[in-house]
């Protein structure tokens, strides 16, 4: 067993009893096996966990807070709120009737028939470390079930909110959506941090859609500049399902987000987008798999990342399109804009196609702000720090328009905006 | 200063890209209420004294000095330029996708009168003036809302130009091939929105390859350039004569001259 898992068993209780107990002790004794992935591994070869796992993790305090105002959704059809990785009920608002949403725990302890069929089946925990160790700590998290034909207008908000004073601390949320036949639905996951302090989420959501089932998932990483933040969300396609991945990365000094949706069965659609955007020395990370496994499906996958400071961004996106994956209809980009000398990315689009009659189109760009647009901005009197946040904008309002008008646009283009000097008053932008 | 003392003075003005000369001692005098037209053929160097008075950092000023309202204009950054009433109408305007056109202008409009000790315009006000102001191009609502530059016709870039100028009413306008990819119909309406400007305050310089446009904007004097100076200077009849007789004898002059 690795030091780090050591550390872990120590100081994290494995549950043991209930349902889940014989898939946590596996996955905790597959986790001692494969401890945490190192550069070594290709698929880490750009993100070095190495910081983190000279850290000791306490577990978080069960406790709540009082300020989550700047976080919370206006016109939410539920909000689940979490605070070190446990449902807080006193924060969150029930849903309405016609979906189930709630805690896991509480699902587990009440009614787990509904989450065993599903729960860990889709998201690798055998060969994947993170989602293996997160599996082996499953305890609490959002439960969504929309039976078949629920359609849910307003967004479901689920909030993950991180306090740790002291000692740095671990919580791993586990998520569990299932999206019956012709359903619909808006998630959002927020990802916030409430003090400056060193903390590790590890999250797993897994998405499961029926047939002609519908997804808008959307997810808004906000966490403290010190903390590390790893997340999987793992799709499994149902027959003419359509999911739509939004993912916003602007927190932590260490972050990776990774999306993998399969294609199970015929005629679906999946759409990624993401935008992440670093200063200082942040490292962001981003990874996508697509399996058209499946023939007849379309994904549309378009990453953009701002790099400012000493950052570094890393996108790596596969899309797997398998023998029997015919008539699939994939396209990939990845663009970059680098705002200083110092910052990097590392930017890897892959496309492996095993199928002949499919149309599939990938690229990659890293670029500069444009001089010439520079001085069209001070031209006109903006000063230099004002017309470089501006032009930054510019490049990443594609992302932010591609969010469907309303309040959640509105809360991405603050999200943004934020994140860039001198432009307080961009948000009135566009 | 005295009355006489010219708005912009430009003496013996050099100035490099990449090492390369291509202002090589310009001299010009521009006075409040002035419009002079630069000509001449490609490459000669228009553009790039447009975008050296503007303050495009991209060329280096070798030599020479520009008295601006009689300080010394190549001191100042771009944006303290525009502050002090310089602005220019580019040939490629910029797009800037995601960004209001409107938004776009009211916070150049405020920069400017912040940075002048004015107070800035809200939306309201900005609005009223910005209608205004639209009608000088004939520019309809739908401008309004779209993102600055960003799927215009090369027509409709040159008129937001114009409308710009208008908005943030500068002092010395210089025009950089606004007439270059206009039909006839967007010409006079961009040239009526240019000489609805025209004052006794303001000062512009016009340049353009093509007689054409001064059909419509009347000069009071023309310069033409060639090779990075201005080989000749006249009234209106040189750009006549230009359109008749073709750049090649003014370059000829200047390859004769010592």
């Amino acid at each position: 067993m690795t030091e780090f898992a050591q550390s872990l068993r120590d100081r994290f209780a494995l549950v043991t009893d209930g349902p889940i107990r014989l898939l946590r002790e596996a996955a905790f004794a597959r986790f001692a096996k494969l401890g945490l992935p190192t550069t070594q591994d290709e698929e880490w070869k750009y993100t070095s966990l190495a910081q983190l796992g000279q850290l000791r993790f306490e577990p978080a305090a069960e406790t709540t807070v009082h300020e989550i105002d700047r976080w919370t959704l206006v016109d939410c059809a539920a909000r689940l709120v979490f605070v070190n990785g446990r449902y807080r009920p006193e924060l969150s608002l029930r849903a309405p009737d016609g979906a189930f949403i709630g805690s896991l725990r509480a699902v587990l302890a009440e009614r787990p028939e509904l989450v065993l069929r599903e729960l860990a089946r889709h998201a690798d925990w055998q060969r994947e470390a993170l989602t293996t160790l997160n599996t082996a700590f499953i305890e609490d998290g959002a439960f969504i079930h929309l039976p078949a034909g629920a359609v849910l207008q307003a967004p479901i908000h689920l909030l993950y909110v991180s306090t740790a004073p002291g000692k740095p601390t671990l919580s791993q949320p586990r998520n569990l959506i299932v999206a019956g036949a012709g359903s619909q639905a808006t998630v959002v996951e927020t990802y916030a941090g409430l003090s400056d302090e060193v903390y590790f989420t590890n999250a797993v959501t897994e998405v499961v859609l029926g047939e002609n089932a519908r997804l808008d998932h959307y997810k808004l990483q906000e966490e403290s500049g010190r903390a590390f933040h790893i997340a999987l969300t793992q799709v499994h396609h149902g027959r003419d399902s359509r999911f739509t991945s939004h993912s916003v990365a602007l927190g932590a000094a260490l972050a990776r987000n990774e999306v993998r949706a399969l294609f199970a069965s015929e005629g679906s659609e999946c759409t990624l987008n993401g935008l992440y955007m670093a200063t200082g020395k942040q490292h962001l990370d981003n990874r996508t798999l697509i399996d058209h496994k499946s023939p007849r499906c379309t994904s549309r996958e378009l990453y953009k990342g701002v790099l400012d400071g000493q950052s570094r961004g890393v996108f790596s996106g596969r899309v797997l399109v398998r023998q029997d994956a015919q008539k699939t209809d994939a396209s990939q980009t990845n663009k970059n804009l680098l705002l200083s000398d110092d910052a990097v990315v590392d930017t890897k689009p892959q496309l492996e196609i095993f199928a002949d009659d499919v149309k599939c189109a990938h690229g990659a760009a890293v670029g500069q702000l444009d001089d010439n647009a520079l001085f069209y901005l001070r031209s006109r009197g903006i000063g230099q720090e004002a017309a470089r946040s501006l032009l930054t904008y510019a490049f990443a309002s594609e992302m932010v328009n591609l969010v469907p008008l309303g309040p959640l646009r509105a809360r991405v283009r603050d999200l943004v905006t934020s994140k860039l000097p001198a432009f307080e008053r961009l948000k009135e932008a566009a | 200063m005295t009355r006489t003392e010219p708005m912009l003075s430009v003496k013996d003005l050099h100035a490099n890209v990449g090492g390369k000369e291509i202002l090589r001692g310009i001299d010009l005098e521009v006075g409040a209420g002035e419009v002079h037209a630069i000509m001449g053929p490609n490459g000669s160097g228009k553009s790039t004294f447009a975008q050296v008075l503007a303050g495009r950092e991209t060329f280096e000023v070798t030599k020479g000095e520009v008295l601006y309202q009689g300080k010394d204009l190549l001191a100042l950054s771009p944006e303290e330029r525009a502050v002090a009433g310089i602005f220019m109408a580019f040939q490629y305007p910029v797009e800037i996708p995601g960004v209001g056109n409107l938004y776009f202008l009211r916070t150049a409009l405020n920069a400017l009168r912040k940075r002048r000790g004015e107070e800035e315009l809200d939306a309201m006000d900005f609005l009223a003036l910005a209608k205004e102001k639209m009608k000088l191009v004939a520019m309809d609502q739908s401008f309004t809302g779209r993102s600055v530059n960003e799927g215009f016709s090369g027509g409709e870039k040159k008129r937001n130009e114009i409308f710009q100028m208008a908005v943030l009413d500068p002092r010395l306008a210089i025009l950089d091939e606004t007439d270059s990819g206009l039909d006839i119909d967007a010409l006079r309406i961009v040239a009526a929105g240019v000489n609805s400007l025209r004052s006794k305050d303001r000062a512009m310089i016009v340049i353009t390859h093509y007689q054409r446009l001064l059909e419509y904007i009347v000069p009071d004097r023309v310069h033409v350039m060639s090779n990075g100076r201005i080989v000749r200077s006249g009234g209106r009849e040189l750009a006549l004569e230009l359109e008749q007789k073709g750049y090649a004898p003014v370059e000829k002059r200047q390859e004769a001259a010592p």
